[in-house]
């Protein structure tokens, strides 16, 4: 008996996804588990596992294509077996949906030759030079982004040096969550400058000998972790008629990525040791650059650590990542004069201080319940032992 | 408004026209007491009798020929061909005859004549009862030639037709018979050679007519999935041809695909498309697309037949490359 093989959410928010690449064949033999293909969904590259056993009759989604979830990718059964009920007649019931008979996309799909470029001509539609005349604009000095660069409508309307990209699916849900957050958080924020000499200390000493160099930003995690358990509707959700106090400090990190960011999850940070954290945190920071972390692994930070420091940003404000209700900013450590009073009285002394932003959502968390949670997370930075007690 | 089927809505224009005028009589192979190989005169001959529903034998040559000589005489024939394959053997007296007579006249004859029954491909009918052939009546002047792509235009064009003064060719779809849509009660008229915007859109025109209508528009649907806003001009009349409604939608949005099932080359598909390149040049912003069946005879495997005609996929593809995308 045949069975449809159906694109399948891979993640939380995915709604459609995009075969990058099969890894069966048509005819090749295929076991519940095997990965059949790999998908990019809205946040990464997944391998698509088959949940069934058979021959692999037909791929009706080509390589690069896109499906919605729910939608026909691929049929499983035994060879020789008709499948032509599960494809369906497109032509008495066209779906309407970009996905076709692979048939039809094999043809489609297939780019036609293009024409190889007239030496040194100027190649534009028609519309693009009306409309560079009307505007008076030299179309010399246009760069065109049709087929052997021809200058079309797109090209004209830009001002010069723009480029016009398509938003990604990754991009899309940025702006979607942040947007969100922004308006619908009434966000304040309160910011500390820390001495960081302790903390530098400590990580030096954490680092003596050691290969691998443990971050600043595992120790952050396990001493926000430890503040976190103490301040525990700073851990909070907002959720309409409820709030979630959580019981465990998941903390997640912003990834940059070449287009987007990431925020992986490093769970239960309350109890772990700096160690522990560092490696955990390596690997997923590893392997949200590349594409491949796992949906769950990216969810339902309660509270999350964003480290321009490494820019030289002095400070800044972050915009809370829900389900979270605060978002620690972490700018750069630098010397910076100091005024410290001594026996001898006012003297001035080159000390490390590193400014430290808290974004608050005033649902959930009120002034002083966000400020004494940021004293107490100063504190631990500037004497780390605090951590401990 | 019903809600009916097409092969009911065509029934229903012959049959209103056959009450509002007694010389609007229907000829062909089956009309009468079969009911129609299609039962689209299904009870026709109960209500009218013999006389205005007549079975004729099997020699399309010879009872069009009558048709034209009865239209010349002052009656109003709805001739039904059983396919428009079968025209083949009739297109003599359909070119020679009914397209000149007017003219050849100096207009002392009318031709008052629709040749009406489906045409294109419908499914395992092999190659030669799978032609789309619009394009070799269209080439003639002193025909009219109408192919609708819903059921109540198939009703409000059918019934102009039949009181137009010219010969028309009538173009329904096999496949198209069972389709079902709301269609006006009573009188619903359709004129002749006015175009219908179906889907508004601003980002790439696409211009189809006959049973591809619904592949256009399911198309528009998954490009805007995509996020492109296709508009859907529906011809409904090929010749005379709306040139208007196709430039004024072009002038919108700077693309135009053309979706046409019979073979591309010299095809009604093939001629819109010049005229776009011709009329709308200095509106385009990418060359003009046509998605047309494939130019082999069509194969009678279903797989190949399938990829033989139009389709949704063709359609988004044609438009990916109008819209540079």
């Amino acid at each position: 008996m045949a069975e449809k093989v159906l694109m399948i959410a891979l993640s939380p928010t995915m709604e459609t996804g995009t075969v990058v690449r099969w890894r069966k064949k048509e005819g090749d033999q295929v076991k519940s588990g095997d990965v059949i293909c790999e998908v990019e969904t809205d946040k990464a590259t997944m391998d698509y596992e088959a949940s069934a056993e058979g021959t692999l009759l037909k791929i009706v989604l080509a390589e690069g294509g896109q499906a919605k979830v729910g939608d026909l990718i691929a049929v499983l059964g035994s060879p020789g077996e008709d499948i032509s009920g599960l494809l369906g007649a497109p032509e008495q019931a066209p779906k309407p949906s970009v996905t076709g008979p692979a048939a039809a996309a094999k043809t489609a799909i297939v780019p036609p030759p293009s024409p190889p470029p007239i030496g040194g001509r100027l190649r534009s539609s028609p519309l693009a030079r009306k409309l560079a005349e009307d505007r008076g604009i030299d179309l010399r000095s246009i760069t065109g982004s049709g087929p052997d660069g021809r200058i079309v409508k797109r090209d004209v309307e830009a001002p010069s040096g723009d480029e016009v990209v398509p938003v990604s699916g990754m991009r899309k849900i940025i702006a979607k969550r942040l947007s969100e957050s922004m308006f619908s958080a009434p966000h304040y924020y309160l910011t500390v400058s820390v001495a960081a000499d302790e903390l530098l200390g400590i990580r030096a000493k954490l680092n003596a000998g050691r290969e691998k160099k443990v971050s600043l930003n595992a120790i952050l995690f396990a001493l926000a972790g430890r503040a976190l358990a103490r301040h525990p509707r700073v851990n909070s959700a907002w959720n309409g008629e409820t709030i979630v106090r959580r019981g465990s400090a998941d903390i997640g990190l912003a990834v940059a990525l070449p287009d987007g960011l990431v925020t992986p999850v490093v769970r239960d940070c309350g109890r772990k040791g700096i160690l522990a954290i560092d490696s955990e945190l390596a690997d997923l920071v590893e392997r949200a650059r590349a594409g491949k972390l796992a949906p769950a692994e990216y969810a339902g930070a309660g509270f999350t650590i964003s480290n321009l420091g490494s820019f030289g940003i002095d400070e800044f404000t972050a915009i809370i990542n829900p389900p979270g209700s605060a978002i620690l900013a972490v700018g750069a450590a630098r010397k910076q004069p100091v005024v410290e009073t001594g026996p001898e009285g006012d003297r001035i002394v080159a000390r490390t201080r590193m400014a430290i932003t808290l974004s608050c959502d005033h649902r959930v968390i009120d002034g002083a319940v966000g400020a004494a949670f940021l004293r107490d997370l100063a504190d631990m930075l500037e004497n780390p032992a605090l951590g401990l007690a | 408004m019903s809600i009916i089927t097409c092969r009911e809505a065509l029934r229903a224009a012959i049959d209103e026209e056959m009450a509002r005028d007694d010389s609007v009589i229907l000829m062909g192979e089956e009309v009468g007491a079969y009911n129609g190989a299609y039962k689209v005169s299904q009870g026709l001959l109960d209500t009218y009798g013999p006389e205005r529903v007549i079975d004729t034998p099997i020699s399309e040559e010879g009872f069009t020929g009558i048709g034209i000589g009865a239209a010349m005489a002052g009656l109003r024939p709805i001739v039904e061909w059983m396919t428009f394959n079968f025209a083949l053997q009739a297109i003599d007296q359909v070119v020679s005859n009914a397209a000149k007579m007017r003219y050849m006249s100096g207009g002392q004859f009318r031709v008052p004549i629709v040749f009406r029954g489906p045409n294109g491909p419908a499914e395992y009918l092999g190659s030669q009862h799978s032609q789309a052939l619009q394009s070799l009546f269209a080439h003639v002047p002193g025909l009219k030639v109408v192919a609708p792509g819903t059921p109540a235009d198939a009703k409000g064009l059918l019934k102009s037709s039949i009181r137009d003064d010219n010969p028309v060719l009538f173009l329904e779809a096999e496949m198209m018979y069972g389709w079902k849509g709301e269609v006006p009660d009573g009188e619903h008229l359709v004129p002749l050679g006015v175009a219908e915007v179906k889907r508004p859109g601003k980002d790439v025109t696409i211009v189809a007519f006959s049973k591809p209508l619904k592949l256009a528009l399911d198309a528009a649907e998954a490009l805007a999935a995509l996020g492109v806003d296709a508009e859907v001009v529906d011809l409904r009349t090929i010749r005379p041809l709306d040139e208007a409604a196709i430039y004024a939608s072009v002038a919108k949005t700077s693309r135009c695909v053309v979706v046409d099932e019979a073979w591309p080359f010299a095809s009604v598909g093939s001629h819109v498309a010049w005229l776009v390149s011709h009329h709308c040049f200095d509106e385009l912003d990418a060359p003009v697309e046509l998605v047309a069946g494939e130019d082999v005879p069509m194969p009678y495997n279903h797989s190949l037949e399938l990829a033989a005609q139009p389709s949704v996929q063709k359609i988004v593809e044609a438009v990916k490359r109008a819209a540079y995308m």
